[in-house]
């Protein structure tokens, strides 16, 4: 069992059907005609026995992690900022997206190893987004911060690029 | 005086060993510290700055 870094194969599709709001909201909701509304995305922390990649397709509480001070489920993503597009040519071009602030979880204790996050919509039912692994962490009455990568055409959290 | 939280409660940082480390590799620059007392953890926190996105490829197909 191995924790996998990827995109979730099952967010592409439902990229192009639009179930998914990121960032501000800019579009009118699902549910509303007049009020935009921004989905909600939660981050869950994930044990090194976990099995979680792109075959994921939404959020489990099988094998996350438990302990002092965290929730099942994970935290809020906060989702502030507005996902970005910028052509490079007449014929390659990448929309990028990244969470507008660290991922933090604090005061807790979370004694068996993990070493993955799954970003997903909780919104949406809790589909998943994203997996992102790192080394094995515990943390012992303590904080955990992920930082988000720069949110840029070449690092931000999401990048969909055109071939 | 430095409190740290731990698991005995708040302590005074000056009571307490410090251990300090990182990682920093393409995937992640990670830092963490660790408090011990008597050779027992009662603190660690960790923070993880990611690097990586990940990618999609997006291709539209050419007619005829």
């Amino acid at each position: 069992m191995a924790n996998t870094q990827s995109m979730c194969t099952s967010f592409m599709q439902q990229l192009m059907v639009g179930e998914h709001q990121l960032g501000t909201a800019t579009l009118v909701s699902r549910t509303s005609l007049t009020a935009p509304t921004t989905d909600t995305l939660k981050a869950a922390l994930y044990l090194t026995t976990a099995t979680v990649n792109a075959s994921t397709t939404a959020y489990s509480a099988s094998n996350e992690v438990s302990g002092t001070g965290y929730t099942a489920g994970g935290v809020v993503v906060t989702n502030a900022t507005a996902p970005t597009s910028t052509n490079a040519s007449a014929t390659a071009g990448v929309a990028f997206f990244t969470p507008s602030a660290s991922i933090t979880y604090t005061t807790v204790t979370l004694a068996t190893a993990f070493d993955a996050v799954l970003i997903y919509n909780f919104t949406q039912s809790n589909k998943a987004i994203s997996v992102h692994t790192f080394g094995s962490q515990t943390i012992t009455a303590g904080t955990f911060t992920l930082t988000m990568p720069a949110n840029t055409t070449s690092t931000a959290l999401i990048r969909l690029a055109t071939t | 005086m430095a409190l740290v939280n731990t698991t005995k409660g708040e302590m005074d940082e000056a009571l307490l060993e410090k251990k300090e480390g990182f990682v920093d590799n393409d995937n992640e620059y990670t830092t963490w510290v660790e408090y011990w007392l008597d050779g027992e953890l009662v603190h660690r926190s960790a923070h993880v700055q990611l690097k990586k996105s990940v990618g999609l490829k997006i291709e539209a197909a050419s007619f005829g």
